[in-house]
This record gives structure tokens, C-alpha cells and sequence, in this order.
């Protein structure tokens, strides 16, 4: 928050002093009726020249900003909104589309028209340069797209027909090759519509709990507002009947104005907290229900691992030296473009085997061919023409599953040495790949050893399951893995749970189940057969590279595709929750200091005891009670920034996580305003009129 | 008068361990009450008699249309018994009952608060006070613990909108344990030596001549049920400061023993109905927390206040201990029986009394209605501890929505807006504030603790205020019948949605509804409620008058 933000939030506050827009919060509504009361009365009262008018005129003033303050809090949260959904904007400048158009006889012809006239089924052209005229799908072709106007990711995606990657987003840009896509949005509600329409908050409905919440306040704002009205011929009784301004501070300082001021922009900021992720929630429920998700849904590969298996360790054959399994290893590898195959020559290079390349290869022996992987040989290697050998026979290296090296070396006449095979099931059964390694030289066949190929967990998610757990999160993990597979993973990334060998509906009927258990759940995916899944879930978040059909079924989207930020958005829930409770408990705690400031100055000139009750030791009623009201509005904008970062989340159980905040801002709500009324008296004193 | 330490700490102290012991095998009788499914022979014909099926799962609807249905009956039977008390047997020749007192006292004792507004002895027979008052004693204390079990029932059941059925409850509460324990009790309070005979007492004077008839009646059997339900009509005006029903310091540790034995017992059947004994415990702690530190505080304020050197409004017999012990506990739960005249107390101890049932009588309560309102203060506590650790609220299983934020938002604001209404009425129309003619806050206290007492249900009266008036007698009668049955009709609605729900499964995430944070909380989370609330009110009555600077 800044000085243009805030300046630039004003008009909007002001606008927002609508009673028909300020009807929707009742403590706010009740400001503004107390503010218009005093109005009136300080309007008369300088009519009348009464001694008390510039008292009434001190406190009318800061009533007045107290409903001001509560506007801006929202404003500036809109605010920043806002400024995305202008730059938003800016992409969705209006674009002619090349539509094709029946021409017959299985023919097309192209016709250029407006992108807002285009309708859901028609069919465009796009070309390099081309900006995408609304979301759709590609129907035929490939190219490469610039989708940074929406995901702020400058490199560029590919799209093509058919699979995963099929979907496109309008306003984004072709930059290679050409695409015919099919329109799957009309205008006004495409991807970037929604967008747009989500971070300037105009869709913004309460969500179920800040709807409680309000339940909440507006009923403290009646036990008070019946405390006050009470309090007139109670105190009229006693012969101490206080002057309706007097009363209106009293009522606007006991009512919840704090939070009520703030619940807005708490849930404002919430979505924003969001967006700034780059994940787009379709509504503030979906944010809310992330942070009371029990049950995570998490895919493997991807999310849990790399997406890759890597090679992880060579377990040389007996009599076999580890330096030469690590150079024959790499050498089987060097054309190996795979991901595994590069992770070998990555762990050699970590061994200290680096030389020599291929090209150097073939400089200083004869002619090299390159075996490529095949599904029927199931095996990769080098076959070398060794010019050093007086035969000029050929050094043929290999690697590749376990059963299809060891009969190439047995048809060769070698055979796998009993160490050898036990450490091939050893690894197979841990969950690994199992690779053996062979080379055949001069008609001798030579199994040198193995490469332990493993799926590997990304770091640092063993301690984010365990802070999950803490928080009182299972994690599933799915994986199309074999059971044994998945179990080492699962063991090894400390998942509470996992399913192996998982379909797409094993997936929809581990949703179903944890939900049936009353467990809330959420889930990543981005595939068209994720869709059910990704709806079923209580909090389901697709991926922005994923089909259409997850993005509309997923009630978030994540514009980074990054399948752990899943964990992120369940802290921002629980953030947003947190923040609500804790600023309501700060407010209603306020209210003690209060009482103990207005009480007295009310009072104590009828019932002289009662002036114990100035336990402050304020120097005036008047200030007193003009000192309250000033901390009551001077509180909303200390709180605003608080309002619109979110109170420090951690991940640790509820018990300690309560303890903590109700520390803070319970026990802190207590007792800041009697710091902070008696610092304001204490100035006020000094002022003359007030005396 | 001085406080003896050494004898309050040991009163205290018996009871403590008195309830320590007893309340667990009473909450286990108790649940296995409510949770069996056999009927006893007595039951069975009671129920054919009435024409009711005791296998009927009632919805809240259905389970609030009978409590409404038979508090009505109830108050009609009251009020036209009382009128025809001259035509009608056993009424020792007392006339019918004034109507406006018929209508209050009525709608007092079906309430379960027992404001009397008349002299019983001089206004009552026999008949009237055996066949109706003591009769509504057991009823209208068999309905605050049937809501309860509905309430508790709506927390434990899942997917279901059946809440039991209150019949069942009703007579099952009175069959088998009211009259058990109450014969026990009346037997235990003759031996004490509370009167039980149908003849006046003839006392002789020291000169040996027959010098007065004091009237006597069937006392000690309606006293242990006067406490025993927290209901607190006495016999006598007196009520347990009169030596018929309360003779000596043995009888009113003891009816303070029965005042607290079944609201102490609730928490731990309520514990063992949701299976799980720390939630009771829990529940016990706080009640028992606030009970020992308001009795405390009591003890110092009877002691420590200003001009009560005379012992003016206190029986001899007892003193400081004994009476505030029995004061606390009067208002701490819905009694409003005294052994004091809480009118004479030192002003900040009246104004402790007043801030004990402005609570909502929860520690521990009227029965029935001590329990219930507590989970009601339970549901809003952990309502903002969900918020404040990131989690939608749920009490044991159950979310805490809107719509039940809904139902717990009105039933606090109920009470306090009959007490400050009735109150705000009755000083701003002089001839009712006439009522009480007090001068200065004092007045003003008596005013306030009429209302105090009718919203809350209690029924102990600050006294010096005259309530037989048409005007009071409506006022009061009406804030006891709001007081009671608003927040009833509130509960039975909060047990059938939370009945309906899906139970939630506990993980790490759950804010516990049990141990020692939990209960700080809402321990602290009762007293701001209430403290903000009455805040002003109270600073103008027993502040006002007991501060001096």
C-alpha cells in the first residue's frame, strides 16, 4: 500500500458512502446512522451556540472518518484489483478473426471477422502473429504460444491437436507454425472475462462464512445498540441522562467496527493473495474451502517426484571395478537423449567421469553405431569398430531391462553372476528400474553390472507432508505405478496414503470415499479424463497448460501449472480465516478498554465512585470519551495493512496455532487500547477547546 | 459480619468433593436414561394412558410443539387451579389467588423459575401448593433437562432429523430421577429437621403458655424437589432462611448440595452420550471454575462490604459462609432459592449475584438449561478459535454455518434484550418504578434484578420491589416466559440442524472442544459476553452505589 493507492481509493470510498451500498454491512450502516445523528445534533447545537458544540463537532468529525475509513479499507483492496484487471484489459483489445467458412463441396474459404462476433463451434485460423480470438481447442496443427498476457510466464507453450495440450486461451499470441481452432467460448465469457471479472471483485458474493461472521456481528451490533438505547432512561432514572452525541460515540465504539470495516477486504485480499500466485479461484467459496481442506489428492510424477526416473546409483558385478561399470555405463548412454539416459551420464559426471564425448568417440576409435532403444530389443548401447584390435572386431556395449540384456548376453554365451541378479530384484523390489549393463568384446560377453534407476522425490516435500500432517492434512498420493513401486515412493515422500496402478475413476472413487468419510478434498489435473475427478472435489485445481474440459471443471486454475502450489492454496484459505477470527477477537476485546474510558466520563459526575472506574486516569470526560472514538477509527487504518497481507499463517497444529493468536489478539486486544486511548487523551489534553 | 475462613473453605470444600465423587456414576445413570431402550412397567401404562407412542423419533418440530403444547397446559392448569383454590379441597380456607398473582405465578412455575409474588403461606393451601406447585416442580425441571438431551442428541446423530422423543424424556427424567432422588432428599431433610405435616406448628413460648400457631405443611417433600430441579419456590415466604425449611447449617450445605447435584452430573452424561468424557469434564471444568471463583469473591464482598456490621437480611443462624454460599449457587444456577435477603447484601456482592445469573445461569446451571446454554457459549467460542486457526468452526464433528451462527446469535441476544428492555420500561414509567421505592441506584437495582431474575429463570428477588401489580406482574411474567421458552425453541432448532450434518472426522486441523485452552476461552469468552453487555446496567445499579471514592 502506497500514497497513489490510497489517493486513488478515495473517490471510490467516498462513492461507497451510499446508504443503499453501506445497508449490506450492519455495523457500518450503524456508523453511518450515528455519524448522520450526530450531524444533526452538532447542527443545532452551533445553532443554539451550546457550550458543547465543539465537542459534538470533534467527535461528528471523527465518526465521519471512522465510516470513511472502513470505505477506503475496501477501496484500496479493490483497488488492487483493479490495476490487474486494466492490464487484463489491455489484451483483450478487439482482434479480427480468420474464420473459416464452408464453402461446399468440403471446401473452406477464409473470411475476416470481428472476435466478439464469433460464435461457440465456429472455426479460426490462427498463424504466427496471431493473436487467439477467444479460448477454443485445436482441431488440427501444432504451434508455439505466447501465453504470457495471462500467466505472466514469458516462455512460450506448445499447443497442438488432440491430448492434453490442446486448449487455447483467447488474447493469447501464436508466435511459430498454425493452428485451426475450434471456439469454445463465446465473447464476454471467455477465460479472460472471467479473469478480469474476478479480480475487480464485480462477481464478489459472500461466501457461507463470512456470511456467519456477519450473523455474528450484526448480532453484537444489536446487543449493544440495545445496551445503548437502554441505557437512555436507565441513566435519565439515576438522574445522569447522557446527550445523544454521547451516546452515539458510546454505541459506535461497543459495535464491532474493526472487523466489520475490514471483513470486505480481508476477503478482497484473499483472492488477491491468490491471483498474485497466479492461481484464479472461481469464486471466494473455492478460497475459503481450500483452508478447511482435510484430504490432498496429489499425483506422483510431477508433483511428488520429477517427472523423470533418474539414475540414482551402479552396483558393479562381482570382480567387476565400480570405475569401469561407471565409464561402460556412461558410454552406453552417450546417444541416450532420454531423461534417464542423460541422468546416468549426469551421476558418472558426479563420479568423476566426464570424457569422453561422442565425438571425441569416434576421433580415436573406428566407427561407431548407435543402437537406439526399441520396444521389442528393450535394451540401448554403442556398438564401437575397435581399429586398436588386431581383429578389428567390434566392442558392442548395451544396457536395458534387466531380462533383455541378460538374454542377449546368454545368446552371446555369457551369463548374469548371481550377485548380479539378486541386486536386479533387490532394486525392482524397492521400486526401482533395475538397468544391467553389458558388454560383448571379442566374443566375450561381460555383464558388468547394474544402474539403479529411481523415481526421485523433489526436495523439501518430506518436510511439507510432515507440516500437512501437523496441520491436519492426509496426503494421497496417486501414481499409475505398481503397488511396489508407489509403496517406496509413498515410504520415501512420507505420504499418508497413496494409490497405485489409479485410473482416472479410481481417482473419482477415492474423492467419493474420503468424502463420504466427511473429509473435504482437493485435487490437481490437468487431463480431459481428470474433469469428473477435478468437479468432484470439494477444491480442484487445473492445470493452465491442461484441456478446456479440466479448466471448466476444476474450481481453480493455476496459470503456472505447478502442481504443488496446491499446498500454497490451502494456506492462503486457512490465511483468510484466520484473519477474519483474529481481527473479530481483537475487536470485541477492544470493547473492555472502552467501557472503562466512556463509562466514567458518563457518570462518575452523578456517582463520584464510579470514577475508580477511570482506571486510565483521562483527564476530561470529554476527552475521554472523544479519545475512544479517535482510537476506534485510528484503528481501522493501522489495521488495514494487516487487513490486506493476512495474519502470519504457519503451519502447525490448531492447538498451538490458537494459543498463539489468541495471545496476540486476544489477549493484545485487551490491552492495546488502553495504551492507546490514554496516549490520545494525553494529547487531547493539551488542546484548550476540550478543557 | 466476618467471614470464617476456616468454615467456608470447609463447606466449599465438602461439596467439592461431594459432587467430585457423585457426578460421574450420576452422569453415567444418567445417559443410560436417555440412551436405554426399555421402558418401565410405570412408563408403559403412563404412556398408553397418554396416548403416546414412545417409539416416535420426533423432529425439533415436533419435539418443541410438545414442550409448547405442555407448558401451556401447564400454565393453564396453574392459573385455573389457583382461582378456584376457595371452591376446591385441602385450601386450609384460603380464597382463590388474585389473577394478576394466579397469571404470574402461573407462568413462574412452569418457567422452572418459581418468582413468587405473594406470601405462600398466607396465600396458598395445601392442596394447591402440594398437588400443583410441587407437581410443576418436577415437570418444568424434567423439561430444561428433556431439551438438553435433545440438544445433546442433535450433536451425537448424523444425517437424521429425529431428536427423540420428549415424552419419553419428560417422564423418564421424572420417574427415574427426580422422585427417586427426592425422596432421598426429604427423607435426608427431615432427619435434618425440616418440617413435614399437614397441621399448623403450635409454638410455646418461654412462659410455658401456648402463644402462637406457625404454619407448618408438607414442607420437607417440596423442598427437595424446590432444589433438586432448580426451581426455588419455597413454601414459605422466607423461603430457606424461614427454619422450617431450613433449620440449621447441616440442611443448607445440604440443599445447596441438591441445588448443584444434577447440573453438576449433566456435563458428564453429556460426556459419555458424544463418547467422549473430556468434553464433560471440560464443560465441568469451567462451570466449577466460575462457581468456586464467584463464591469466593461473594464471601470477600459479604464480608468486606460497607455498613452490614448489624447483619441486617441475614438468619443468625448461618452467617457469611453459609450464606454465600447459598446465594452463589441460587444465582449460578436457575434456583432462586435464598437463606439471605439478597436486598440487605453489601452492594457489590448483590451485584455479584446479578452478574452470576447474567451469565445465563451456566455454572452449572439450571438443569438442563445450564448444559444447553453452555454448549450454546461453547458453539460461539469455538466458532471465532475455528476462525482464528484457519478452519470453517465445527463442534464436535458438526459445522458451525451460518444458519446455526444464526441460531446461537439469538438465543444471547434473547436474554439480555428482556433484561435491559423490561428494565428500560419499567424506570422510564414512573408508577412502575414506583414499585421499588429505593431511593437512587439502589431502586434502580431492585429493578434490575426483578428482570435479571425473571429472563434468566431464577426467581430469587432482590425484595423491597413489590411485583403483584398488573403492570410488573405482566412485565415479569412475560420476561419469564420469553426467557425460558425462546431459547428453547432456539436449541431444539440447533439440535435439528446439527442433527441433519455429516460428522466431520477430528484430525490435528479440529480446534478440541476439550482441555485447558479450549476451556479458558470459553471461560473468558462467557464473562466478555456478558461483562460488555451489562457492562453499563451494572454500573448504574450495584457500581454505583457499592464504589465509593
Amino acid at each position: 500500500m502506497n500514497t497513489t493507492t490510497l489517493i486513488a481509493a478515495i473517490p471510490l470510498a467516498l462513492r461507497k458512502l451510499s446508504p443503499r451500498y453501506m445497508v449490506h454491512s450492519p455495523v457500518m450502516f450503524t456508523v453511518l446512522v450515528g455519524s448522520i445523528v450526530c450531524t444533526l445534533v452538532t447542527v443545532v447545537q452551533l445553532v443554539q451556540g451550546s457550550s458543547m458544540a465543539a465537542f459534538s463537532l470533534a467527535v461528528t468529525f471523527w465518526l465521519w472518518l471512522t465510516v470513511l475509513f472502513g470505505n477506503l479499507s475496501e477501496a484500496i483492496a479493490e483497488g488492487r484489483g483493479k490495476a490487474q484487471a486494466d492490464s487484463l484489459r489491455a489484451s483483450r483489445t478487439s482482434v479480427l478473426a480468420r474464420k473459416w467458412v464452408d464453402g461446399g463441396n468440403g471446401t473452406f474459404r477464409e473470411e475476416r471477422v470481428a472476435g466478439t462476433e464469433l460464435a461457440v463451434g465456429d472455426l479460426v485460423v490462427c498463424e504466427a502473429g496471431d493473436v487467439i480470438p477467444s479460448d477454443g481447442e485445436v482441431v488440427e496443427g501444432l504451434a508455439s504460444v505466447d501465453e504470457s498476457a495471462i500467466t505472466g510466464e514469458s516462455a512460450p507453450v506448445i499447443r497442438e491437436s488432440g491430448g492434453d495440450r490442446s486448449s487455447v486461451t483467447g488474447g493469447t499470441t501464436v508466435l511459430s507454425d498454425r493452428i485451426v481452432v475450434r471456439i469454445t467460448a463465446a465473447s464476454g465469457q471467455t477465460f479472460l472475462d472471467r479473469m478480469i471479472a474476478l479480480v475487480e471483485g464485480a462477481t464478489r458474493q459472500k461466501t457461507p462464512n463470512e456470511i456467519a461472521l456477519n450473523v455474528l456481528l450484526a448480532s453484537l451490533t444489536i446487543v449493544f445498540l440495545l445496551c445503548v438505547l437502554t441505557l437512555a432512561p436507565m441513566a435519565a432514572f439515576a438522574n445522569a441522562l447522557p446527550t445523544p452525541i454521547v451516546l452515539v460515540a458510546l454505541l459506535i465504539c461497543l459495535i464491532p467496527t474493526t472487523i466489520g470495516a475490514l471483513v470486505p477486504a480481508i476477503g478482497i485480499a484473499g483472492m488477491d493473495r491468490l491471483v498474485q500466485r497466479n492461481v484464479l479461484a472461481t469464486s471466494g467459496r473455492a478460497v475459503e474451502t481450500a483452508g478447511d481442506i482435510t484430504t490432498l489428492l496429489l499425483d506422483k510424477t510431477g508433483t511428488i517426484t520429477f517427472g523423470n526416473r533418474r539414475a540414482v546409483a551402479f552396483l558393479p558385478a562381482p570382480g567387476v571395478e565400480p570405475a569401469r561399470l561407471v565409464e561402460v555405463a556412461r558410454l552406453s548412454s552417450l546417444a541416450d537423449e532420454t531423461p534417464e539416459g542423460r541422468s546416468i551420464i549426469d551421476l558418472a559426471a558426479q563420479q568423476g567421469v566426464a570424457e569422453p564425448s561422442l565425438e571425441d568417440l569416434g576421433h580415436n576409435s573406428g566407427e561407431l553405431t548407435v543402437v537406439e532403444f526399441s520396444a521389442t530389443t528393450r535394451m540401448s548401447g554403442l556398438d564401437v569398430e575397435m581399429a586398436s584390435m588386431a581383429d578389428g572386431g567390434t566392442r558392442q556395449i548395451r544396457k536395458g531391462a534387466a531380462s533383455a540384456v541378460a538374454a542377449y548376453v546368454a545368446d552371446a554365451g555369457g551369463f548374469v553372476p548371481q550377485e548380479t541378479a539378486a541386486a536386479v530384484e533387490e532394486i525392482s523390489a524397492q521400486g526401482g528400474t533395475p538397468l544391467l549393463v553389458a558388454s560383448v568384446e571379442g566374443g566375450h560377453a561381460e555383464v558388468l553390472g547394474v544402474i539403479h534407476l529411481a523415481d526421485v522425490v523433489k526436495p523439501g516435500m518430506k518436510e511439507r507432508f510432515a507440516e500437512l500432517r501437523a496441520m491436519g492434512i492426509r496426503t494421497i498420493m496417486i501414481t499409475g505405478d505398481n503397488k511396489i513401486t508407489a509403496g517406496a515412493i509413498a515410504a520415501e515422500a512420507g505420504v499418508d496414503d497413496f494409490v497405485a496402478e489409479a485410473t482416472p475413476e479410481d481417482k473419482l472413487a477415492v474423492i467419493k470415499r474420503e468424502q463420504a468419510a466427511g473429509r473435504l478434498v482437493a485435487m490437481t489435473g490437468d487431463g480431459t479424463n481428470d474433469a469428473p475427478a477435478l468437479a468432484a472435489a470439494d477444491v480442484g485445481v487445473a492445470m493452465n497448460s491442461g484441456t478446456n474440459a479440466a479448466k471448466e471443471a476444476a474450481n481453480m486454475v493455476d496459470l503456472d501449472s505447478d502442481p504443488t502450489k496446491l499446498i500454497d492454496i490451502v494456506g492462503i484459505g486457512k490465511q483468510l480465516l484466520i484473519t477474519r477470527g483474529s481481527l473479530t477477537t481483537f475487536s470485541v476485546a477492544n470493547d473492555v478498554a472502552k467501557y472503562f474510558a466512556i463509562v466514567p466520563a458518563l457518570f462518575a459526575a452523578t456517582f463520584p465512585g464510579l470514577g475508580l472506574l477511570n482506571v486510565m486516569g483521562l483527564a476530561s470526560p470529554s476527552s475521554a470519551i472523544l479519545s475512544a472514538v479517535i482510537f476506534n477509527a485510528l484503528v481501522i487504518v493501522l489495521l488495514v495493512p494487516l487487513a490486506l497481507r493476512g495474519v502470519k499463517y504457519r503451519a502447525v497444529s490448531a492447538a498451538s496455532a490458537l494459543s498463539r493468536n489468541l495471545l496476540i489478539y486476544g489477549l493484545g486486544g485487551v490491552i492495546a487500547p488502553f495504551i492507546g486511548i490514554k496516549l490520545i487523551d494525553m494529547l487531547l489534553s493539551l488542546l484548550p477547546a476540550l478543557g | 459480619m466476618d467471614l470464617n475462613v476456616l468454615s467456608f473453605a470447609t463447606q466449599v470444600g465438602i461439596l467439592l468433593v461431594l459432587l467430585a465423587v457423585l457426578h460421574q456414576p450420576l452422569g453415567a445413570y444418567l445417559a443410560r436414561t436417555f440412551t436405554s431402550h426399555r421402558d418401565l412397567a410405570a412408563e408403559r401404562g403412563f404412556y398408553r394412558l397418554a396416548g403416546v407412542d414412545p417409539t416416535a423419533d420426533q423432529r425439533w418440530t415436533i419435539y418443541l410443539r410438545s414442550v409448547i403444547a405442555f407448558t401451556i397446559v401447564s400454565i393453564l392448569a396453574l392459573y385455573l387451579l389457583q382461582r378456584l383454590q376457595g371452591i376446591l379441597p385441602f385450601n386450609q380456607g384460603m380464597a382463590g389467588v388474585d389473577p394478576w398473582v394466579a397469571m404470574n405465578t402461573a407462568v413462574s412455575f412452569a418457567t422452572n423459575t418459581n418468582w413468587q409474588t405473594y406470601a405462600p403461606e398466607a396465600t396458598l393451601g395445601f392442596g394447591v401448593q402440594m398437588l400443583l406447585l410441587a407437581v410443576q416442580n418436577f415437570l418444568s425441571a424434567a423439561v430444561g433437562i428433556a431439551v438438553a438431551v435433545a440438544l445433546i442428541r442433535g450433536i451425537t446423530r448424523s444425517q437424521t432429523s429425529g431428536l427423540g422423543n420428549f415424552w419419553v424424556d419428560m417422564t423418564r427424567t421424572v420417574l427415574r430421577v427426580l422422585l427417586p432422588i427426592s425422596v432421598v432428599g426429604a427423607v435426608l431433610l427431615v432427619v435434618g429437621g425440616v418440617v413435614q405435616n399437614f397441621s399448623g406448628t403450635p409454638i410455646t413460648t418461654i412462659a410455658g403458655q401456648l402463644g402462637q400457631t406457625v404454619p407448618g405443611g408438607p414442607v420437607a417433600s417440596q423442598e427437595a424437589i424446590k432444589l433438586l430441579g432448580t426451581n426455588g419456590g419455597g413454601y414459605f415466604n422466607a423461603n430457606s432462611a424461614h427454619p422450617f425449611e431450613n433449620p440449621n447449617a447441616f440442611t443448607s450445605l445440604f440443599e445447596v448440595f441438591l441445588i448443584l447435584l444434577i447440573p453438576s452430573a449433566l456435563p458428564a452424561a453429556y460426556g459419555r452420550m458424544v463418547g467422549d468424557k473430556r468434553q464433560g469434564y471440560t464443560v465441568l471444568t469451567v462451570m466449577a471454575a466460575f462457581w468456586l471463583i464467584s463464591t469466593t469473591l461473594m464471601a470477600w464482598a459479604t464480608a468486606a462490604g460497607a455498613g452490614v456490621g448489624l447483619g441486617e437480611g441475614f438468619e443468625q443462624r448461618l452467617g457469611v459462609a453459609p450464606s454465600s454460599i447459598f446465594a452463589t449457587a441460587t444465582t449460578l444456577t436457575s434456583t432462586g432459592a435464598v437463606n439471605v435477603a439478597h436486598d440487605s447484601l453489601p452492594p457489590l456482592a448483590g451485584g455479584l449475584l446479578m452478574l452470576n445469573m447474567m451469565t445465563g445461569e451456566v455454572a452449572p446451571g439450571g438443569v438442563g438449561s445450564g448444559l444447553y446454554g453452555m454448549l450454546v457459549l461453547a458453539i460461539i467460542t469455538v466458532f471465532i478459535a475455528g476462525l482464528m486457526v484457519g478452519r470453517t468452526p465445527e463442534f464436535l464433528g458438526k459445522k458451525i454455518g451460518a444458519k446455526e451462527m444464526k441460531l446461537v446469535a439469538l438465543y444471547i441476544l434473547v436474554t439480555p434484550a428482556l433484561v435491559l428492555a423490561g428494565t428500560a420500561v419499567t424506570v422510564a414509567i414512573p408508577d412502575l418504578a414506583a414499585a421499588a421505592p429505593a431511593a437512587g441506584p439502589h431502586g434502580f437495582s431492585e429493578i434490575l434484578y426483578a428482570f435479571t431474575s425473571a429472563a434468566n429463570n431464577n426467581g430469587s428477588a432482590f425484595g423491597g420491589i413489590t411485583s403483584s401489580g398488573p403492570g410488573l406482574a405482566t412485565l415479569l411474567a412475560l420476561a419469564m416466559l420469553l426467557g425460558r421458552m425462546l431459547p428453547i425453541v432456539l436449541v431444539l432448532a440447533l439440535a435439528g440442524s446439527l442433527a441433519q450434518q455429516r460428522k466431520i472426522p477430528v484430525t490435528a486441523g479440529t480446534v478440541h472442544t476439550h482441555g485447558p485452552l479450549f476451556a479458558t476461552m470459553l471461560g473468558g469468552v462467557s464473562l466478555i459476553l456478558t461483562a460488555l453487555t451489562y457492562f453499563p446496567a451494572l454500573a448504574l445499579g450495584p457500581a454505583a452505589e457499592g464504589l465509593v471514592k
